[in-house]
């Protein structure tokens, strides 16, 4: 009990610090400038005003800016977190950090838990922010999407951090964690449809082999979620979606596109810590 | 982790680490007793700096290494509180001197006017100083904050690796003068390259070499 108390404690100071520094970065000004701005030109250039296959109004600023985020959220994260831990320990931070009372679970989840709010803050404040004003000027917000791309959106997050997390920790260096990090990411964007493609039409694969593969990816998971409500003919979407939502149902697809990538990062999040707190630590 | 004077707080028995190949500790063993004030001294790569890590818990290692008769891996926080650690070099945090005083005295519960009447001492008014990031700080005031911070805590434990590198002579002085008049239950390792400098400070002598103790003698002038 005093055990947990304590690396709760740890955790909290250790979330706080990092946060604190966090908002010190520039990279987190960019980032945060980066979403709220281009809901604010998407809303200047009146693209609630336009329609797309369905999407008209706020639904369609809400998918552009999912798709914006799929692009640009995962690689974030990737290589803003990837140096976390590795970097400290480079740079002798976690030498000092760590000759105070301070659980080396704490830390690690500490660190994390730093990153994944002020990660997520700054897009869901934009999120909330274009339906807010949304709401304002009288437009239909459509708050089951909303709500929708808020959950994806935290989950995503939290995959991508568990990820970059484990690479963080049980990297040897910061060049060798980011392109470990940077390749990770160009596979996974390979596989949302051009080598699912390929394997179906080269080797003959079964439909249900690409589904798996498919759905292993947490970025195809993300982007088929992202159309699951509002695109019932399937045209927008790519091959490996139209595969997957035409075997299984929307409802059990959202509630898995929500799980997985959680379960997915918790694992990764997981084995990063244990790495973390049996090895030499500098 | 009531100690009783001259009982070993820290005993280490056939200590060995390695890293890759190389045997940078090898099979040391030693007692440290609790009113000791050691100079570690050696040249680099002698295994000093290895030696502390492995004794704040940073390391694993090979052999038997007991901090109040506790492991330094598994029993952090019982033992972390009771060590002041000074480092070689200062890390670049980016928390300002503020904000880290006050991360300080949440994790070592310890009052922020302690860290601050030894920084006074050293030379260093950190009231002027408050909202610069600490890693811009000049490398003295750097290290003059991280002494504050070992000394401010009444800890069992003092581990010193370097403690005067970034210093003027007036501000070494002054701290030899702390380490001199700090509590005299406390262990004290000093892990210096300038033996001259500590000669009055420290009542034993531990001279390392290749991850071995080649000398180890009891000093009588203190």
């Amino acid at each position: 009990m005093q055990r947990t108390l304590f690396t709760h404690s740890s955790l909290i100071q250790i979330m706080n610090a990092d946060i604190r520094q966090n908002l010190r970065s520039k990279w987190f000004w960019t980032y945060s400038i980066l979403f709220g701005g281009f809901v604010a030109v998407m809303f200047s250039t009146g693209i609630t005003e336009s329609q797309i296959i369905g999407f008209v109004g706020l639904s369609r600023l809400m998918v552009t800016f999912m798709q914006v985020s799929m692009v640009i959220l995962p690689i974030y994260v990737l290589i803003t977190t990837v140096r976390s831990v590795v970097g400290d320990r480079e740079s002798n931070v976690m030498e000092y950090m760590l000759s105070l009372p301070v659980s080396f679970s704490g830390y690690f989840w500490g660190k994390f838990s730093a990153k994944f709010l002020v990660t997520y803050i700054p897009v869901f404040i934009a999120l909330l922010g274009a339906a807010v004003y949304g709401n304002f000027t009288k437009l239909d917000v459509p708050w089951d999407l909303f709500a929708l791309y808020s959950a994806l959106l935290a989950s995503m997050i939290f995959c991508f951090l568990g990820i970059s997390m484990f690479i963080s920790a049980v990297s040897h260096s910061q060049d060798l964690a980011i392109s470990t990090a940077f390749i990770l990411w160009l596979l996974l964007v390979a596989f949302l449809d051009l080598i699912l493609m390929g394997l179906l039409l080269k080797l003959r694969l079964d439909a249900g082999t690409v589904i798996g593969l498919g759905m292993i990816n947490p970025l195809q998971v993300f982007r088929t979620a992202v159309l699951v409500l509002f695109d019932p003919e399937l045209t927008v979407m790519g091959a490996a979606s139209y595969f997957i939502l035409d075997t299984v149902s929307r409802g059990w697809f959202i509630t898995f596109a929500i799980a997985y990538p959680i379960i997915l990062g918790a694992l990764f999040g997981w084995f990063g810590n244990y790495f973390f707190k049996t090895r030499d630590i500098i | 982790m009531t100690q009783q004077l001259n009982n070993p707080i820290i005993k280490i028995e056939k200590l060995s680490k390695s890293f890759k190949r190389q045997q940078v500790i090898d099979a040391l063993s030693v007692d440290f007793l609790s009113d000791q004030r050691i100079a570690l001294i050696g040249q680099n790569g002698a295994g000093k700096t290895t030696l502390i890590r492995c004794i704040l818990g940073q390391y694993n290692f090979e052999g038997k290494l007991d901090v109040f008769g506790l492991n330094p891996r598994k029993d952090r926080r019982e033992i972390l509180q009771q060590i002041g650690f000074v480092p070689q070099t200062p890390p670049p945090i980016k928390l300002t001197v503020n904000e880290l005083i006050h991360f300080f005295e949440r994790i070592t519960k310890t009052d922020a006017a302690a860290f601050k009447n030894i920084s006074s001492k050293l030379g260093l008014e950190i009231d002027q100083n408050l909202h610069k990031p600490f890693y811009k700080l000049s490398g003295g005031m750097k290290q003059k904050l991280l002494i504050s911070f070992a000394l401010g805590r009444q800890v069992k434990i003092l581990l010193l690796d370097e403690p005067s590198a970034n210093l003027d002579p007036q501000a070494r002085e002054i701290l030899f003068a702390q380490l001199k008049n700090y509590s005299k239950g406390t262990l004290m390792i000093l892990s210096s390259h300038r033996m001259d400098e500590i000669k009055d400070l420290v009542n034993r002598v531990i001279e390392m070499d290749l991850g071995k103790i080649v000398l180890d003698k009891l000093l009588t002038n203190t």
